[in-house]
C-alpha cells in the first residue's frame, strides 16, 4: 500500500486523466441523462430563454416515430447477419492462419490490413465494387457494373443492382453485410489466433495418442479452449454491430441509402445524428439512452450465455 | 506385447547453419524390452531419455533406426495409430471437460469396428477409474483435483483404451515426497495388475531402482547400461553409472594399481590380480566401508550424523575427488573414540568397491581373493 503521506502524489499524477474524463465524459454522460428526461429540450430554444419540465415526453417521442423502428430493424438486421459470420469466419482463419508454419507471419499482416484503413476509404471501395455507372434498368445506357456484378456475368448470371436507384432492400443489405464483416475479420482474427496461440500444445499431442479425428480435435479441445477469447469476439462484436453507422456513409454516403429511398438504410447512431442538426438534443439523448439500454440487455443475455458455454 | 529399438538415432538440427552444430539426442539405441515389464529410462536432463519415449510414441520421428512392436515394425506409423497410451509430464488433461468425459475422450474417438456402445464405455471408463481408485471423483474438473489426482486421471486415460503400450514421461516430478512415495508403488501396482509393457522416464535414480524390472542409464544420448536395478548398482560397468546411482552417492578417489596392489592414495587398500598397473578412478559404497582398527585406510573423520538405525561417518581423505568421504556404518560400532583420537580407519568390502580406468573411466575388473 501507498503510505497516506505519498497520496497527494498520487492524485497529482492522475489528476489530467480525471478531469479530462470528468468533463469530456462523466458530464456528458450525466447531461445525456438530463436532457432525455427534459421534456422537449431544444438548444436554440434553451439559449432563447426557455424553460423545460422533466418528463418522457422525448422517449414518446423517439419510440413512436416511424424511423425509430426502420432504424432499430436495420441495426438488429445488421447485427444478426454479420457477428455469426464474422466470427466464424475468423475462427476457420486463424485455425488456418495457425496450422500453416512458412508465410504464417505474412500473412497474418495482409488479414490485419483492414484494421488499420479508414472505415470510409474501405466503404467507398466497395462502393465502387458494387456501384453501376449509367442507369441501372436501361442495359444501352450501362457504361459499367462495378467488379462483383462482372464476375456474376462471367459465371452466366445476370447483373444485380447493388446499390443504385432502384435497388432493392435485399440487394443493399447483402452488400452491408458482406462489407461489415470484411471490416471486422481482422481485429477478431487477431484476438482468435492469440488464443490459439496460447493454448497448450501438449493438449494437441494428447489428443494424438487418443487417435482422435481432426474434426473431433476441433470441436471438442480447440472451441471449447478459445471459448473465452469467441464470447469476448461475440460480445463485442453486437456492442460494435449496434452502434453501426460509419460502415453505411462509406458505401451510401450521408443520406443512408439508395438514391429513390434516403434513409433507408438508417442505423439508431444515425437516427441520433439527425436530430443534431436540428437542436433537438432531448430526442436524441434519449434515442442514445435507448440504444444504450438495448446494448445493456444484449450483452446481459450474451453473458449469460457465455456462462454455461465458457469453459474455466 | 514387446518394443524392440534398433539403431534408434535422433538428431535435432542446429537452429542457425553458422553457429553451433547438430546435437545428437539419442545415439544408435538397441534395446529389447520384454512383453509385460516395467521399464524406467533413467539419466540426467539432456541425455534423450524423453526423446526416445516420444519416438516411441510416435510424436518424434527418429532420424534412422526402427522400432518394433511385437513383429511388426512402427517406424512409419503414426501416433494415432500405434495404440499407445501416453502419460504426459504435466498430465495434458483437457481443462473443460470432467474426470470421466476425460477418460471418455479416447474411447469416444474409436471408429468403424472399434465402435462401442455407450454403456460399454461407461462400463469400461469406471473400471479404469476403479483401478487407480478415482470412481468418486468422476464429476470434477482437472482444476478441482491435487496433483496426484490429477497423475491418476491421466494414467487411467491412457489405459482406458489398453493400449499395448504404457508411455510414462516423468510422471511423479510434480508430486510431494510423499506423494511421490505412495504413487510410485501405485504405479508398480496398475502395471503389475494390467501387465502392460510400460516405459517410465525420470532423472531420479531411487524411483527408477525402487519400481522398475529394469533400468536404462543413459547419458548424452548413449546408453550406458542396462539391467535389473541391483545388477547395476552392484555391478556398473562405468564411473558414471556408478556415481549415478544410488544415495548418498559413491565415493571416488584418485589411486592406481601397481603389481596386483590397489592404492588409494598412499593407502594400499586391497589386492587386485588380474588387473593391469594404471592410474584409476576407485569407487565406494558408502555401505562398503568397515571400521577396522588396523585397516588399511586412514581418514580423518569430521562429522558425525546419527540417523536411528546407522550412522553416517563424515570424514576426510587426501586422495577423494569430493571434498568429504561418506560411509554409512551399523550405529552398534561405537565410533566416538575414533572422532577425538582424529583418525578413522578402514577396510574396504571388495564387492563394494569398483575400479575404473582413469581414462577411459570404464570399469576395470579384477578377482577378489
Amino acid at each position: 500500500m501507498v503510505e497516506s503521506k505519498h497520496q497527494w502524489k498520487a492524485w497529482l499524477y492522475l489528476a489530467p486523466a480525471i478531469v479530462l474524463l470528468l468533463v469530456f465524459t462523466v458530464w456528458p454522460i450525466i447531461n445525456t441523462v438530463r436532457l432525455a428526461f427534459l421534456d422537449g429540450y431544444n438548444s436554440l430554444a434553451n439559449v432563447g430563454g426557455q424553460t423545460f419540465t422533466f418528463g418522457v415526453k422525448n422517449f414518446l417521442d423517439v419510440v413512436n416515430s416511424t424511423d425509430f423502428f426502420k432504424c432499430l430493424k436495420n441495426t438488429m438486421l445488421l447485427c444478426v447477419l454479420t457477428v455469426p459470420i464474422s466470427t466464424l469466419l475468423a475462427l476457420l482463419i486463424a485455425v488456418a492462419l495457425n496450422s500453416i508454419k512458412p508465410l504464417q507471419k505474412v500473412l497474418q499482416t495482409i488479414f490485419f490490413l483492414p484494421y488499420v484503413t479508414n472505415s470510409i476509404a474501405i466503404g467507398m471501395v466497395f462502393a465502387a465494387m458494387f456501384n453501376i455507372i449509367g442507369t441501372p434498368h436501361i442495359e444501352r445506357l450501362i457504361q459499367s457494373k462495378g467488379i462483383v456484378n462482372n464476375i456474376i456475368e462471367a459465371f452466366g448470371g445476370t447483373h444485380i443492382n447493388w446499390i443504385n436507384q432502384g435497388s432493392e432492400y435485399w440487394a443493399n443489405i447483402v452488400v452491408m453485410v458482406f462489407y461489415i464483416v470484411w471490416n471486422a475479420l481482422p481485429f477478431k482474427i487477431l484476438v482468435l489466433l492469440g488464443g490459439l496461440q496460447s493454448i497448450n500444445k501438449q493438449y494437441y499431442d494428447a489428443a494424438k495418442v487418443d487417435s482422435t479425428p481432426r474434426w473431433r480435435v476441433f470441436s471438442k479441445i480447440t472451441v471449447p479452449l478459445l471459448s473465452p477469447m469467441i464470447a469476448y469476439v461475440v460480445i463485442t462484436g453486437f456492442i460494435g454491430g449496434f452502434k453501426e453507422y460509419t460502415s453505411i456513409v462509406g458505401v451510401f454516403g450521408a443520406k443512408m441509402g439508395p438514391a429513390h429511398d434516403p434513409g433507408r438504410l438508417n442505423t439508431i447512431v444515425g437516427m441520433i445524428y439527425d436530430a443534431l442538426p436540428q437542436s433537438n438534443y432531448g430526442y436524441a439523448s434519449a434515442a442514445a439512452l435507448i440504444l444504450f439500454g438495448i446494448i445493456f440487455v444484449v450483452t446481459m443475455i450474451n453473458m449469460q450465455v457465455s456462462k454455461k458455454r465458457v469453459h474455466y | 506385447m514387446k518394443v524392440v529399438l534398433k539403431n534408434l538415432t535422433k538428431i535435432f538440427p542446429s537452429r542457425s547453419k553458422k553457429a553451433g552444430e547438430e546435437v545428437v539426442a539419442v545415439n544408435n539405441f538397441n534395446f529389447e524390452i520384454p512383453d509385460g515389464k516395467l521399464i524406467g529410462l533413467l539419466g540426467p536432463s539432456g541425455c534423450g531419455k524423453s526423446t526416445t519415449l516420444y519416438m516411441i510414441s510416435g510424436l518424434q520421428k527418429p532420424s534412422s533406426g526402427q522400432i518394433f512392436f511385437g513383429e511388426e515394425d512402427v517406424t512409419e506409423l503414426s501416433t494415432e495409430n500405434r495404440g499407445i497410451g501416453l502419460v504426459f509430464q504435466n498430465y495434458a488433461l483437457y481443462p473443460h471437460m470432467t474426470v470421466k468425459q476425460n477418460i471418455l475422450f479416447p474411447l469416444q474417438n474409436l471408429r468403424g469396428k472399434d465402435k462401442m456402445s455407450k454403456e460399454a464405455m461407461l462400463e469400461r471408463a469406471y473400471e479404469a477409474a476403479r483401478l487407480v481408485q478415482i470412481e468418486e471423483l468422476m464429476e470434477r474438473k482437472p482444476s478441482e483435483l491435487s496433483g496426484g489426482q490429477q497423475q491418476r486421471v491421466a494414467i487411467a486415460r491412457a489405459l482406458v483404451k489398453m493400449p499395448q503400450v504404457l508411455l510414462l514421461d516423468e510422471p511423479l516430478s510434480n508430486l510431494d515426497a510423499r506423494l511421490r512415495l505412495q504413487t510410485r508403488e501405485e504405479i508398480r501396482r496398475i502395471q503389475k495388475e494390467t501387465k502392460i509393457t510400460t516405459i517410465f522416464v525420470t532423472h531420479d535414480q531411487e524411483e527408477a531402482m525402487s519400481i522398475s524390472d529394469m533400468i536404462v542409464v543413459m547419458k548424452l544420448g548413449v546408453v550406458q547400461q542396462i539391467g535389473a536395478p541391483q545388477d547395476v548398482y552392484d555391478n556398473p560397468a562405468n564411473l558414471f553409472v556408478a556415481k549415478f546411482l544410488g544415495t548418498p552417492p559413491i565415493n571416488v578417489f584418485e589411486g592406481c594399481v601397481k603389481e596386483g596392489k590397489l592404492y588409494i592414495g598412499d593407502d594400499c587398500v586391497m589386492d587386485v590380480a588380474g588387473a593391469e598397473d594404471q592410474e584409476v578412478y576407485v569407487g565406494v559404497r558408502p555401505e562398503g566401508f568397515v571400521v577396522d582398527e588396523n585397516g588399511p585406510m586412514h581418514c580423518v573423520p569430521t562429522n558425525l550424523e546419527v540417523m536411528g538405525r546407522d550412522v553416517s561417518v563424515v570424514a576426510t581423505h587426501a586422495a577423494s575427488v569430493n571434498p568429504q568421504v561418506r560411509s554409512i556404518i551399523n550405529s552398534d560400532i561405537n565410533v566416538r573414540s575414533c572422532m577425538e583420537s582424529g583418525e578413522i580407519r578402514y577396510t574396504l568390502k571388495s564387492h563394494k568397491t569398483f575400479v575404473f580406468n582413469k581414462e577411459t573411466e570404464e570399469r576395470v575388473y579384477f578377482e577378489v581373493k
